[in-house]
C-alpha cells in the first residue's frame, strides 16, 4: 500500500532534483571555481572589492524600502478588508492584478510614467512641464510595491479573519481606545500574517532585476541585475554564481530571522 | 412613594443606574431586533435578559455596553445620557460568550489589562489582580497561558477581568452556555455570590428559564424585540402574562376556555372558581396549570377527571401525561407514582389557575390586576 503510494511523489521528487537541487550545486559548484579549478578567489573578491559589498546594501536597502511601503498600504488595506460585506468580491478585485504578466505590467508603467505619459499629460493641465518619472528610484520602487501589495495584503487578510471580533471589543470595553487596541490586540495577533507577508515581499525583492532594467533604468543596480549582468552579458559565470550563492545564503537568513518567532506564536494558537 | 423612601432608595444604592427609553433598533437589511423597549435597572441587583434567540436580548446588551447603537431611543447611565458615548468609556465590563480572553497574553496579562490602561501602580494593579483571581478561586493561575486553561477557567479569568476594573455593572452574555451541566450550576451559586458580596449590579442574558431563575432579583422575558414581562422569577413563574411566557418558563398546561364572570372560568366542559377578574364574561380566554400544582386524587375528590397516558421517572419527581374526556392533554409532576391506563382524579386550587386574555401585554395586565386589587380592597373594608 505504502510503495504502490509512492509513486505519486515521483513526478514531484525528479522535478525537486532537476530544478530546485541540481542548480543550486551546479552554482555552488562554479562558485568555488576559477574555471580551471577549486577557487576561494570570487568570493575574496567579493568581500574585498567594495562594489559588491555596495550592491548588496543596495539590494537590502531597496528591498527593505518595498517591503515597507508594500506594509503601510496593506495592513490598513487588509483590515477594512475584513471589516466589509462583500469580502470575497473585493478580494478577487486585489488579487486579479497578480493574474496579468509581470512583464506586460511593467511595460504598462513604462507607457504611465513616460514622457508622453499619462501622468505627463495630467501634470502638464497644471503647466507643470514634463517630468522625469520613469528610470527614477521613485517610479522603481513604486512598481515593485504595486507588483507586491497582493502577497502582503493576503496573509495579513488571513490573519485578521482568524481574530475574534469579540476579543476587539473586549479591548475596547476595558477602556482601550482605538490606537491602544491596534497596539496591544491587533497587532499582536495579526503579527503571525505580517511576518508571511514580509517573508512574501522582501526575499523575492531581494534578486528583482527585469523591474530594475524597466523601470529603474539600470541606475538601480542590486543583486539580481549583477547576477545577470555576469551571466548573459560579461559570460562570467563563476562570478555570477557566487553572488548567486551568497544571495540564497542571505535569503535562509531572512527566512531563519522572520521565522523564529513566528513559530513561537502558531504554537500558542494551535493549543487553543 | 413618600419624599423620604425616595431619598432612602437614592441614598442607599436602589437607584436606576440604567435606563432604556424608547429604545428600537432596525439592521441595514430591514430587520428590527427592538422594537420600543423601555427598561430601568436598579443599582445592586442581579437581572436577567431571558428569551430564545432572536428575541433582542443580545442586542439590548450590546447597546448597553456600546458595540451597537440604537436606531431610535435614549440610553441612560447613573441619569446621563451615554446613548452615543463609547464602549471604552463607560463604566460597565462585559463577560462575552466564548469568554475573548487575548490569546497572545497569560492570565495576568488578561486580567490586568484594563487597569494598565488607566495607568495604575504596578504595585497596586498586581494586589488588585491577584485580589481577583482569588474571588474566582484561580489562585496562583496567573503565570499560565490561556491556552492551559479549561473552558471553566477560562470563563472564571474572564469574569475576573471584567470585575478588577470595579464596574458599577457587568453584563454578561450566555457566559454560562458553553459550560457544561455541573460546572455550570456551579457557577451559577458562585456568580450569584460574587453579585451578593460586591454589591453591583449584573445584567446576565440567557436562553436558559431555569437559569434565570436561580440567579435573578429580576428577569425581563423577552420575544421578537418586545419585553413580554418583568418581575420576580416567583411572579413571572406564577402569573405569566400570555402564552409565551407561560410555554417559555417552565413547563405549562394551556387550554382555551371562557370567562363565564368575574371569578369564575370555564374550561373541559367544566366551570371552576378562579382567582381572576376584569374580563368581559364570555370572552374567550387561555388558561394555565403547571404541572405540579395538578395533584392526583381519587375520581370522586377530583375537579377533573383523566386516564393515565404514560408515565416517566425523573429522579426527583414522576412526569405523567393523561388525556380528559375531551383529548385535552395533560402534564402532571408528582412525587407519586401512578399506573398507565388508570383513571385518576386531579385535584387544584382556585389560584393555581392563571387566566390570560389573547394578546394582552403586560401593561394592560398590570391595570387589570390593579384595577381588580382595588375592588377587593373595596369589598373588604364593605364587610
Amino acid at each position: 500500500m505504502k510503495k504502490s503510494r509512492m509513486i505519486f511523489v515521483i513526478p514531484y521528487v525528479v522535478w525537486l532534483i532537476l530544478f530546485v537541487i541540481a542548480p543550486i550545486v551546479l552554482i555552488t559548484i562554479n562558485a568555488f571555481s576559477d574555471g580551471h579549478g577549486f577557487s576561494l578567489n570570487n568570493f575574496r573578491q567579493f568581500f574585498v572589492d567594495g562594489t559588491f559589498l555596495r550592491m548588496t546594501l543596495n539590494s537590502f536597502w531597496y528591498a527593505f524600502l518595498i517591503t515597507l511601503f508594500t506594509l503601510l498600504v496593506s495592513y490598513p488595506v487588509a483590515y477594512i478588508l475584513s471589516q466589509l460585506k462583500n469580502q470575497q468580491f473585493w478580494l478577487l478585485l486585489i488579487i486579479l492584478p497578480t493574474w496579468i504578466n509581470l512583464l506586460l505590467k511593467a511595460y504598462a508603467f513604462i507607457g504611465i510614467f513616460g514622457q508622453h505619459g499619462l501622468v505627463n499629460k495630467f501634470l502638464d493641465l497644471f503647466g507643470i512641464g514634463p517630468k522625469n518619472i520613469l528610470f527614477t528610484n521613485f517610479a522603481f520602487i513604486f512598481v515593485a510595491a504595486y507588483i507586491e501589495i497582493p502577497f502582503m495584503i493576503l496573509p495579513i487578510y488571513n490573519a485578521i479573519a482568524d481574530i475574534d471580533p469579540a476579543v476587539i471589543q473586549a479591548a475596547r470595553d476595558l477602556g482601550a481606545n482605538k490606537w491602544q487596541t491596534f497596539i496591544k490586540v491587533l497587532w499582536p495577533l495579526s503579527k503571525s500574517g505580517v511576518e508571511a507577508g514580509v517573508q512574501a515581499v522582501f526575499i523575492p525583492s531581494l534578486s528583482l532585476f527585469m523591474l530594475t532594467r524597466l523601470i529603474g533604468g539600470n541606475r538601480v543596480i542590486t543583486l539580481g541585475t549583477a547576477i545577470e549582468e555576469y551571466f548573459m552579458t560579461t559570460m562570467n559565470w563563476p562570478m555570477g554564481s557566487t553572488i548567486g550563492v551568497i544571495l540564497i545564503f542571505l535569503m535562509v537568513v531572512v527566512m531563519l530571522i522572520t521565522t523564529s518567532s513566528d513559530s513561537h506564536h502558531r504554537k500558542k494558537r494551535i493549543e487553543l | 412613594m413618600s419624599r423620604l423612601a425616595a431619598f432612602l432608595m437614592g441614598e442607599f444604592g436602589m437607584k436606576d443606574i440604567i435606563k432604556l427609553e424608547h429604545v428600537r433598533k432596525e439592521y441595514d437589511d430591514g430587520f428590527v431586533a427592538l422594537k420600543n423597549i423601555n427598561l430601568k435597572i436598579e443599582s445592586g441587583k442581579f437581572y436577567s435578559l431571558l428569551g430564545p434567540s432572536g428575541s433582542g436580548k443580545t442586542t439590548i446588551l450590546r447597546i448597553i455596553a456600546g458595540f451597537s447603537e440604537p436606531t431610535k431611543g435614549k440610553v441612560f447611565f447613573d441619569g446621563q445620557d451615554i446613548t452615543h458615548l463609547d464602549a471604552s468609556k463607560r463604566q460597565i465590563n462585559t463577560v462575552f460568550q466564548n469568554y475573548a480572553l487575548f490569546p497572545h497574553m497569560n492570565v495576568f496579562e488578561n486580567v490586568a489589562f484594563g487597569l494598565q490602561l488607566k495607568k495604575k501602580d504596578k504595585q497596586e494593579i498586581k494586589m488588585a489582580v491577584k485580589e481577583a483571581l482569588h474571588m474566582v478561586q484561580l489562585d496562583g493561575y496567573a503565570s499560565r497561558e490561556i491556552s492551559e486553561l479549561s473552558g471553566g477557567q477560562q470563563q472564571r479569568v474572564a469574569i475576573a477581568r471584567a470585575l478588577v476594573n470595579e464596574p458599577q455593572v457587568l453584563l454578561l452574555d450566555e457566559s454560562l452556555s458553553a459550560l457544561d451541566k455541573r460546572l455550570r450550576k456551579d457557577m451559577q451559586f458562585e456568580l450569584r455570590e460574587i453579585q451578593k458580596k460586591l454589591g453591583i449590579t449584573f445584567i446576565f442574558v440567557t436562553h436558559d428559564q431555569e437559569e434565570a431563575l436561580a440567579m435573578s432579583d429580576e428577569i425581563f422575558v423577552l420575544n421578537e424585540g418586545k419585553i413580554q414581562q418583568s418581575g420576580s422569577p416567583v411572579d413571572i413563574y406564577d402569573e405569566p402574562v400570555n402564552d409565551f411566557v407561560a410555554r417559555f418558563i417552565g413547563d405549562s398546561n394551556i387550554l382555551t376556555g371562557r370567562m363565564i364572570k368575574d371569578y369564575e372560568v370555564e374550561f373541559g366542559n367544566h366551570r371552576f372558581e378562579c382567582a381572576d377578574a376584569g374580563i368581559k364574561p364570555g370572552e374567550k380566554v387561555e388558561v394555565v396549570l403547571r404541572p405540579e400544582d395538578l395533584d392526583i386524587v381519587d375520581i370522586k375528590d377530583g375537579k377533573l377527571r383523566v386516564h393515565v397516558e404514560s408515565q416517566l421517572f425523573l429522579g426527583d419527581h414522576f412526569e405523567i401525561k393523561a388525556k380528559d374526556s375531551d383529548e385535552n392533554e395533560w402534564l402532571i409532576h408528582s412525587t407519586n407514582s401512578t399506573e398507565i391506563g388508570k383513571e385518576i382524579g386531579l385535584f387544584f386550587d382556585p389560584e393555581d389557575i392563571h387566566v390570560m386574555r389573547f394578546g394582552e401585554s403586560e401593561a394592560e395586565f398590570d391595570r387589570r390586576l390593579e384595577a381588580y386589587e382595588g375592588d377587593e380592597d373595596q369589598e373588604d373594608e364593605e364587610k
